[in-house]
């Protein structure tokens, strides 16, 4: 193995070891968040002011609409904001946001995807970027993670139709997990070099006599949220591969790290508020497993750089930063699609064709490994519940998963989770593929095309926010298509899952017997990483055959 | 209703609240912070002045060195090739995008006017390439190039369906006649260059690797454009690939600048984290500083 292969081994095993340390002290932290009966003051003085009442226990109906009445304002608040932006006075001409684009881009915000149509650098101000787009960073990771935990104690309670308190769970977890610890991650990347000011735009004449324009704004404390949330929306268009957005190579480190940090130890709270910590580990095992997998194909494949052009070049170095290589961006593209981050460190268009597959793939497995901060656990929890049915199926019994049994409504709920992404990317793709001006959005021609098209539906339906940037989608029909395919494929899912938690919630638990299918051995983690590879691979393959595999294998 | 209505009352006042908590408070937080001496000058850019203290730039961010008409100017290390903007344009970060088989060009029609076509991924490799290796004088050659600096690519038209039978025509597609093609003939059939607006859709694309063998003798960071289109840096290879022209330009001798390269060579950190680079911003005004150049 060369040197840069070597480095890249040990670049993704101090990272993975790091996760290790940090599972159990971050989940057991997020466990008493959710658990604890204390409200500290400057909580009890949020509620007051809201109006809320924080011991009332809400009923399934109730945990939904209350998150959907907070992300449709969210949406309407951001769409206003992003319409007058260029009325607010900023340091530089800021020009206005057109309706599509302000639609496209609160829904991104609000859904946890930060897909992307317009250009930092150029489009926004920065109140919008600080004021409009990091506080919905924050709020739509909680969000998240709020949905997640109320799954959770869907499991953890019995004979009750209450699930928790929205509100709470929203408030406490922006203020006692993402604020404090995005302050301290956003004051070492401006240690590192990352910009943190509200200056105008500079002009300096270059060395060699050019003029240059040197950005400001306050990036590093929105990337610090962008990274730990699973947010992925850039400060500047090329994301973390811009200097002032991820200036060293130890800050792309860290970036990888707050990517999957919080999904891997919500594995950990979630299995101390069921009173099983195995449960949890194995859960956490099975996403490892998947991770490392599709990170070692990644980087196996832009290593190999097979293809005509990275042939010629000698390495699949097109779109690549010289101070993170082509393995630690290779690294940072698994995790950001495998998580529901979306940012970008090096342009995955220009990715091999095998390598730029796994990036999408990744994304098809729905963002559960270890996917989104709470996305990605209930959306493991959803496939743990399938798998037990299907394993009950084999045997001839009635499947249960935690005491719980799965039954006829649980497997409905958790069918409908299943098919709602997949079925807006296909159609999404379908439709664009059919239309003759969308198709023409395409900077690559024949297949690479195909994927290009492919890539921004399973982008925008999954929540990621990743692109194959060629793609031109600043457009009215691209902007309001993502649009609504990342509001379904948020809500929808969240639906299905809130469904299922109260319908769990609602059963007398089942004691332990004989046949009782254990979960958290071997056996399960096995067979629940088969269901999610096949239920992506028979969902996708013939898309997947018709874009990268198609370029790769010619 | 009522209930609803008040949960989205809720809803927009908990919003408000955040809002200022986040989206006010915590960024003015940080910035407050950044004005700590130390991380003052990094929250600002990292900013580099010239000696009478005119902005020259970030030493984050790279710059081109080329002159009115981007030709290289022989004095200065060169950066990568860059797809911001016309070129290091911080208003316009940007990759290229293109494929690993974006190998077809688009051939400038002579009949519009300043029309340039469209090249492919494959073809600015090559050219780049080759204009490098003029200039460091070595070979500039590559896989898949044609000695020109294109890609060399061939649309190749069978007598049967399905890419079957025999060749009967082939096409240089990248090569604009009157040009001679990089190969006389492919499977029996003379190959022409390739005619402007002409569909060659119907012929099978195959691109040829060609006889060159071993590492090309030009970097691939020196061809290929970086993810932001702002990359500071370049290789050691490419450096060491530049250390003659520089030296050669400034009058200097050889081993005095490969040294200050040398100087300028960060490692990996902690032995395994990113790559080996050379910041060229840094290295060149250390250059200026030690080494001026003078017009001869």
């Amino acid at each position: 193995m060369s040197a840069s292969t070597l480095a890249g081994v040990a670049f993704a095993a101090s990272i993975a070891v790091a996760v290790m340390a940090a599972y159990r002290p971050l989940g057991d932290y997020m466990a008493r968040i959710f658990t604890s009966t204390h409200h500290t003051r400057i909580e009890k003085a949020v509620y007051k002011t809201v109006g809320i009442d924080p011991d009332a226990d809400q009923t399934w109906g109730t945990y939904l609409r209350s998150v959907l009445a907070f992300s449709g304002v969210s949406v309407l608040a951001l769409y206003g904001l992003l319409r007058v932006q260029s009325h607010l006075g900023h340091p530089y001409a800021v020009p206005a946001m057109g309706p599509s684009q302000s639609f496209n881009t609160a829904v991104s915000f609000v859904t946890n995807t930060n897909w992307q149509s317009y250009s930092g650098e150029s489009a926004l101000g920065y109140t919008a970027q600080a004021v409009g787009l990091a506080v919905q960073n924050f709020l739509s990771a909680a969000v998240g993670i709020a949905v997640a935990i109320a799954l959770v104690r869907g499991f953890q309670r019995s004979r009750t139709e209450r699930l928790g308190n929205f509100w709470v769970d929203l408030v406490r977890c922006t203020l006692r997990l993402l604020l404090p610890l995005s302050f301290l991650i956003a004051v070492v990347f401006v240690a590192a070099g990352e910009i943190q000011n509200l200056h105008a735009y500079r002009s300096a004449t270059g060395l060699a006599g050019g003029s240059q324009t040197i950005p400001g704004g306050p990036v590093a404390s929105q990337e610090a949220i962008k990274q730990l949330g699973t947010n992925g929306g850039g400060f500047f268009n090329a994301n973390s591969a811009h200097p002032f957005e991820n200036p060293t190579v130890w800050t792309n480190w860290i970036a990888i790290f707050l990517e999957i940090v919080i999904p891997f130890s919500l594995c950990r709270t979630f299995g101390k508020m069921v009173g099983d910590k195995r449960q949890g580990l194995a859960i956490a095992a099975v996403m490892g497993l998947l991770l490392v997998t599709t990170t070692g194909l990644l980087v196996g494949a832009q290593l190999a750089h097979h293809g005509t052009v990275p042939t010629a070049i000698g390495s699949a170095s097109e779109g690549v930063e010289t101070r993170f290589g082509v393995p630690d961006s290779s690294v940072f593209a698994s995790t950001t699609t495998a998580t529901s981050t979306g940012a970008v460190n090096s342009f995955h268009d220009s990715y091999t064709s095998l390598g730029g597959a796994v990036t999408l793939f990744n994304m098809m497995l729905g963002e559960v490994a270890p996917g989104g901060t709470g996305s990605g656990l209930y959306g493991m929890l959803v496939l743990a519940v399938l798998s037990v049915f299907i394993a009950g199926l084999m045997v001839g019994r009635t499947p249960e998963y935690l005491g719980k049994k799965i039954g006829r409504r649980e497997v409905t709920f958790a069918s409908l989770y299943i098919l709602a992404t997949p079925a807006i990317v296909l159609i999404g793709t379908a439709v664009a593929m059919a239309l003759p001006g969308e198709r023409a959005s395409m900077l690559n021609s024949g297949a690479h095309g195909m994927s290009e098209v492919l890539y921004a539906f399973t982008s925008a339906g999954n929540n990621n926010g990743s692109a194959f940037a060629g793609i031109s989608v600043n457009t009215t029909w691209y902007n309001t298509a993502l649009g609504l395919a990342m509001m379904l494929g948020r809500f929808l899912p969240m639906v299905f899952v809130l469904g299922l938690a109260g319908s769990l919630a609602r059963q007398h638990p089942v004691p332990a017997s004989d046949g009782t299918l254990p979960t958290h051995r071997l056996l399960f983690i096995g067979f629940l990483t088969g269901v999610t590879v096949i239920v992506v691979a028979l969902t996708y393959f013939p898309a997947l055959a018709l874009g990268p595999l198609a370029e790769g294998l010619h | 209703m009522r209930a609803n209505l008040r949960q989205y009352a809720a809803a927009l006042r908990l919003l408000l609240v955040m809002t200022v908590l986040l989206g006010v408070v915590y960024p003015l937080a940080v910035t407050a912070v950044a004005q700590v001496p130390g991380l003052k000058a990094k929250a600002d850019g990292s900013l580099v002045h010239n000696a009478p203290g005119a902005l020259l730039g970030s030493s984050l961010i790279g710059q081109s060195y080329v002159d009115k008409h981007g030709n290289p100017l022989v004095q200065y290390f060169q950066s990568r090739p860059s797809a911001a903007g016309a070129g290091y344009d911080p208003t316009a970060s940007s990759a290229s995008n293109l494929g690993p088989e974006s190998i077809v060009d688009v051939l400038p029609d002579p009949k519009v006017k300043g029309d340039t076509g469209k090249q492919s991924l494959l073809t600015l490799v090559c050219s780049r390439s080759k204009a490098i290796g003029a200039l460091e004088k070595v070979d500039g050659m590559r896989p898949f190039c044609t000695p020109s600096g294109v890609g060399a690519v061939l649309a190749v038209f069978h007598q049967g369906p399905g890419y079957a039978g025999a060749v009967t025509r082939a096409v240089s597609v990248n090569e604009a006649c009157p040009a001679t093609p990089f190969l006389s003939t492919y499977e029996g059939a003379a190959v022409e260059c390739g005619k402007p607006g002409e569909d060659y859709s119907k012929g099978q694309i195959v691109p040829v690797h060609g006889s060159f063998a071993g590492t090309p003798a030009v970097p691939a960071d020196a061809v290929t454009a970086s993810a932001s289109g702002l990359d500071p840096e370049i290789s050691p290879a490419y450096a060491a690939l530049q250390v003659a022209r520089v030296a050669a330009a400034r009058g200097t001798p050889v081993v005095a600048v490969r040294a200050l390269v040398q100087a300028h060579t960060a490692g990996r950190d902690l032995g395994f984290i990113g790559e080996p680079r050379v910041n060229v911003l840094a290295l060149n005004m250390d250059l200026d500083k030690r080494y001026p150049y003078r017009t001869r």
